[in-house]
């Protein structure tokens, strides 16, 4: 028979244990309620329609940030899904090559990397050359943050497609190429998307690569060679500023991007989760 | 037999792989290249010191590198116990359902951006620690001597409590993996003896994944090392040696984002791509650790 004071020891520790769930929610549960609090009320329609208004005076928006940040995160994806949807393809369909086993260790070694540095590095490749804060630059680190993202769930989910079926198509006298891109990867095309989904999500977030490369502007930019406002640099740049104002729309900006981020990673990992617990 | 597409097929997607290798190793050679005026200038005393001060072409990375690393391991001190209270719950305490939706709600925490982080931070817990924790902990343990400074609100304790929200998902997550892998026998042997709950959690689970858990906590220490937007915002930016954990300081990462774009002497810009180099040689080191840990482990 089990002592009392096991009995105790065991009640008083899964205590404990479930205890540090939820400190663990409590930060979620506080930042999804001050950002709702706060930013609701800033999200007005001259909030996505218009520019910022000066000082003191009612009805500026960050429309050029909304925009700013499409405009931004589009680019990098022009490059970044393709490029990374293709490694995602090369290290499921053809791993363990010496070539597979380098661009592994430099995809883990890329992600792990503080995307600080990857902005420093789109610095020196461009805006020194270029002499000028840019959308490209601020696109071309977004873009390489984005692609091992891509990449590792493109092989997470190819690999899930069982040999069969791989088999199943050469044994037709199908090409290997034509296997995977007209078999292998629309049938796992939903999965694939959910994880460039994510990356998007992810990106759209991202603040320090942005500050000393797509740098930030006060109303719309005329073209991609100019500096960019996007959504996350304009909150930390509202966010320590003195004015309430601008402060509030900080807030809202914030509601917006975590409202973007909940819903993609919400909708999406239940769409991924279905499907491996289907398989099991 | 081979078609010959197939190896144009292979030979394109091997060409891309390269062409991605060449930018990480053309980003290594940039911010090498970025940061030589400033070691040709000071040379290694940049490590050794600690004097920053741009208008008189001073620059030692010490106390950066010295906050950086006192912020993030109290992040890990935090984290570490939550992560693992998390993994356990989920997998083992709660019914499934209980268990996915919880795990769910942590994962979220990882969704969330770091500026918004640093948002919440500056309004919402940067005033929590003003006003009742730190002078609570100024007041009663102010005598331990890491509590001993007036309180801020920002500074180096605000700062590792963000990072250890902004870590948790990442190491529970990991843990979580490994302790669904667990044989349902290993679980079930302990019981057979007659052990409880908890302590067949303690045999079977967490014992038995040590390694994991260094793995996590290595993997934690990387994520928190390179965070950027949410320090800067509650760490209060001050270029000087912390007295306490209540100092307002600098860590590396907030101090390139804070100065590399108003820095305008080249040396300047220089020392802050050294610091960089510096951050880069710290992840990549602690990523290769966590590489070989987790390798280990997963025999």
């Amino acid at each position: 028979m089990k002592s009392n004071f096991r009995k105790t020891k065991d009640l008083s520790l899964k205590v404990l244990y479930i205890m540090g769930v939820l400190i663990a929610i409590a930060p979620l549960v506080s930042v999804l309620w001050t950002v709702v609090r706060e930013g609701y009320g800033a999200l007005t329609p001259t909030f996505f329609t218009n520019t910022p208004a000066p000082v003191g005076e009612v009805g500026g928006g960050i429309a050029h940030a909304i925009i700013g940040s499409f405009v931004v995160v589009g680019l990098a994806s022009i490059v970044a899904i393709p490029w990374g949807i293709i490694l995602g393809i090369a290290r499921s369909e053809f791993p363990k090559t010496i070539t597979d086993n380098i661009l592994g260790f430099a995809i883990d070694l890329f992600m792990s990397i503080p995307t600080l540095l990857i902005g420093l590095f789109a610095y020196g490749l461009i805006v020194m050359r270029m002499r000028t804060f840019s959308a490209w630059s601020g696109a071309f680190a977004l873009m390489l943050i984005m692609v091992p993202l891509i990449t590792k769930t493109t092989e997470e989910m190819l690999k899930q497609v069982p040999l069969t079926v791989r088999e199943a198509g050469l044994a037709l006298g199908l090409p290997r190429w034509k296997v995977i891109l007209r078999i292998i990867l629309p049938g796992s095309i939903g999965a694939v998307s959910s994880g460039v989904l994510l990356a998007l999500a992810r990106i759209s977030g991202e603040t320090a690569p942005l500050l000393f490369t797509a740098f930030g502007m006060r109303t719309f930019s005329q073209s991609l060679s100019e500096p960019i406002a996007t959504l996350p640099v304009q909150i930390y740049t509202y966010s320590i500023s003195p004015y309430d104002e601008w402060r509030s729309q900080s807030w809202g900006a914030a509601l917006v991007l975590v409202m973007l981020a909940l819903v993609v990673n919400g909708v999406t990992r239940a769409l991924i989760g279905s499907r491996t617990r289907g398989k099991k | 037999m081979k078609h010959r597409q197939d190896i144009l097929f292979k030979n394109s997607l091997g060409l891309l792989s390269w062409a991605f290798i060449a930018v990480l190793v053309a980003m290594i050679l940039s911010l090498l290249h970025m940061s030589g005026l400033a070691w040709e200038k000071i040379g290694f005393s940049f490590f050794t010191t600690s004097h920053w001060n741009p208008v008189k072409h001073q620059y030692g990375v010490a106390a950066f590198a010295w906050a950086t690393l006192v912020t993030s391991l109290l992040a890990l001190l935090i984290s570490t116990p939550l992560s693992l209270a998390v993994a356990v719950s989920v997998t083992e305490l709660m019914k499934k359902r209980a268990g996915r939706v919880f795990g769910f709600f942590v994962d979220m925490l990882a969704a969330i951006p770091s500026v918004v982080y640093g948002l919440w931070g500056i309004f919402v817990l940067v005033p929590l620690m003003r006003t009742q924790v730190q002078p609570w902990l100024f007041e009663n343990l102010g005598w331990i001597g890491i509590f001993s400074e007036v309180p801020y609100g920002v500074g180096i304790l605000t700062a590792s409590i963000v990072l250890a929200i902004m870590i948790l998902p990442t190491m529970s997550s990991l843990l979580r993996e490994v302790f669904q892998t667990i044989p349902l026998t290993q679980k079930e042997a302990a019981l057979g003896l007659g052990a409880t709950k908890t302590e067949m959690i303690y045999l079977s689970v967490v014992k038995s994944s040590k390694s994991s858990i260094v793995a996590a906590m290595v993997l934690g220490l990387a994520r928190a090392l390179g965070e950027t937007m949410a320090v800067t915002m509650v760490i209060g930016n001050r270029n000087d040696w912390m007295k306490s954990i209540f100092s307002p300081a600098q860590t590396m990462a907030s101090l390139i984002a804070n100065e590399y774009v108003e820095a305008t002497h080249d040396l300047h810009l220089s020392a802050l791509a050294l610091v960089g180099v510096t951050l880069l040689m710290i992840s990549s080191v602690i990523q290769l650790v966590f590489r070989a840990i987790y390798a280990r482990g997963r025999k």
